[in-house]
């Protein structure tokens, strides 16, 4: 492949991203029922949570004294990652309706139909993640961790977005019908809460702690949650960074893979 | 009207009963979350929040297993009545409920034996969360007769939301407006004493908790479990959702009366 020809391939892979990204924002707004949900569940999360477990804060060396803060960023990043395999539901759809077989049969580049769609998930992830802290705010979160702190929350978002989105594509790309669809939210509910979703670590018992304590989710928890525990620290940041890079690399190779034997069959 | 028609009603009625029980035998996957997701959450909840029982305001407790079992059964009954109401709607859909209205059949019967299918099943599910979580630390200080009381509560609690799950069925005859209904019942069961003492919360959530029903149900059901068998732990895991019943029955007797006005 020459420079030219290299060049066009990209050109028309990120047109291509593009169209298919603002197809997904239009149906966002023509299907808002879509959408709701993914919204509406992470902000009555956080309400919930913190008002149900408020007392959870009064143990002996809890890392805030208010509730919301420590529920606020599990309700963000839990909607990001169902925004993110709601990619899966969208694509196990288009399957359905024969829309992906035009797709394949179109000549756009394979890389566009994932990167099309992520940037769509992203999109909607920045959506939600700004809508559910507005509200926490409105409930009473505090922000300790400054600008850095609510960086670090968008960052763990979008980027656990982005694993479930793989995730999400992967499964779709090999079940290809709604079957799909309850693998997906099921391993994404299983892994999220067997982390310090609820508790923080040393407030757990027995099996939970073993789990929590190796499962990458509590490191991706442990840096939404770093401008909202306190100062932003790097030991806070990095083992989320360091997981939510190695889960993307892999989730999004897992949806790769998929849409080659997708193309095969 | 014959002296024989109550009993050819109540064998009608015990035939559909048969049915709406038999379905769910049939179609395990339709029960399935009904009984993993409460159990999920009793375990997570028991390693998650072990140490909180010592906080104030907190019942005295053995374990938190003790007490978050109520809140596994309402949750499990709760979830598995969703079933009962949406399969209703499928009837409706399929046109199997029109059949049933073109033959000789008790209108009541229709109603009654899938609320009865749902009381069974809500009674097998309160049996089944007890029986199994007994080798894992489970102690019900209300012995067999607790036992049995939360048992019949399962299946009044049961009839009580299946109740209102039918007459959203009967008033749209969308099993997808049915299953709508869901997130109400997540959010009825989390604004209650489900999964912490209704005494740790604080402002308006704790307001909101102590007008909810659902919380003094399953303070009862709780009491049974942690304190004993007692008066006022038999009437609240009783009289509540019988109340609730009263509410959800009535409603659903009307919209069967309108759906069948309107055939």
């Amino acid at each position: 492949m020459n420079t030219t020809q290299f060049s066009n391939t990209h050109l028309s892979a990120m047109r291509s991203s593009r169209a298919l990204s603002a197809r997904g924002m239009r149906n966002m707004r023509r299907l808002p029922s879509t959408f709701i949900p993914t919204l509406a569940m992470p902000i009555f999360q956080a309400i919930a949570f913190s008002g149900t477990f408020f007392a959870i804060t009064k143990l002996p060396g809890f890392p805030t004294d208010r509730s919301i803060n420590w529920y606020l960023p599990l309700a963000v990043v839990m909607g990001s990652a169902f925004a993110g395999v709601g990619l899966g539901f969208t694509t196990i759809r288009d399957i359905e309706t024969g829309f992906f077989d035009r797709l394949r049969m179109s000549p756009t580049p394979r890389s566009a139909l994932i990167l099309g769609s992520l940037i769509m998930t992203w999109v909607r992830t920045v959506i939600v993640v700004t809508m559910v802290v507005i509200v926490g705010f409105g409930f009473g979160a505090r922000l300790t961790g400054g600008v850095v702190g609510i960086l670090c929350l968008y960052v763990a978002s979008i980027g656990l977005a982005t694993v479930s989105a793989g995730w999400g594509l992967g499964i779709a790309y090999r079940f290809r019908d709604m079957r799909g669809a309850a693998i997906m939210q099921l391993t994404l509910f299983l892994v999220m809460f067997l982390s310090s979703a609820q508790t923080p670590l040393y407030v757990m018992t027995g099996w939970l702690h073993a789990v929590a304590r190796v499962n990458p989710a509590t490191n991706v928890l442990r840096l939404s949650r770093q401008g909202f525990l306190g100062d932003v620290t790097w030991n806070g940041v990095w083992g989320g960074l360091l997981a939510l890079v190695g889960g993307s690399i892999l989730t999004l190779t897992f949806a790769y893979t998929g849409l080659r034997g997708l193309e095969r069959d | 009207m014959t002296a024989a028609a109550p009993a050819i009603a109540l064998r009608q009625t015990a035939a559909m009963s048969k049915r709406s029980i038999l379905a769910l035998v049939r179609q395990p996957a339709l029960v399935v979350p009904s009984i993993i997701f409460p159990l999920f959450f009793a375990a997570l909840g028991t390693s998650s929040f072990g140490r909180a029982t010592g906080l104030p305001g907190f019942p005295k407790v053995d374990s938190f297993l003790d007490f978050s079992l109520a809140g596994t059964i309402v949750q499990g009954v709760l979830f598995g009545s969703v079933q009962s109401g949406s399969a209703l709607a499928t009837d409706i859909e399929n046109g199997f409920f029109f059949r049933l209205l073109a033959s000789p059949t008790s209108r009541l019967g229709i109603l009654v034996g899938r609320l009865m299918g749902a009381a069974a099943y809500g009674a097998a599910q309160t049996a089944f969360f007890t029986v199994l979580l007994i080798p894992f630390g489970l102690h019900v200080k209300g012995g067999v007769a607790g036992a049995v009381v939360m048992l019949v509560s399962g299946g009044l609690t049961a009839i009580a939301v299946a109740g209102f799950m039918a007459a959203m069925a009967l008033r749209t005859g969308s099993s997808e407006a049915v299953q709508g209904i869901f997130p109400l019942v997540f959010i009825a069961l989390f604004f209650s004493s489900a999964f912490f003492p209704r005494q740790t919360m604080s402002g308006a959530y704790r307001h909101i908790a102590n007008a909810n029903p659902i919380s003094y149900l399953i303070e009862g059901l709780r009491d049974l479990c942690i304190t004993g068998f007692t008066a006022s732990a038999c009437a609240k895991a009783l009289l509540v959702p019988i109340g609730i019943m009263v509410v959800s029955f009535s409603l659903a007797l009307r919209s069967l009366a309108k759906r069948v006005a309107a055939q």
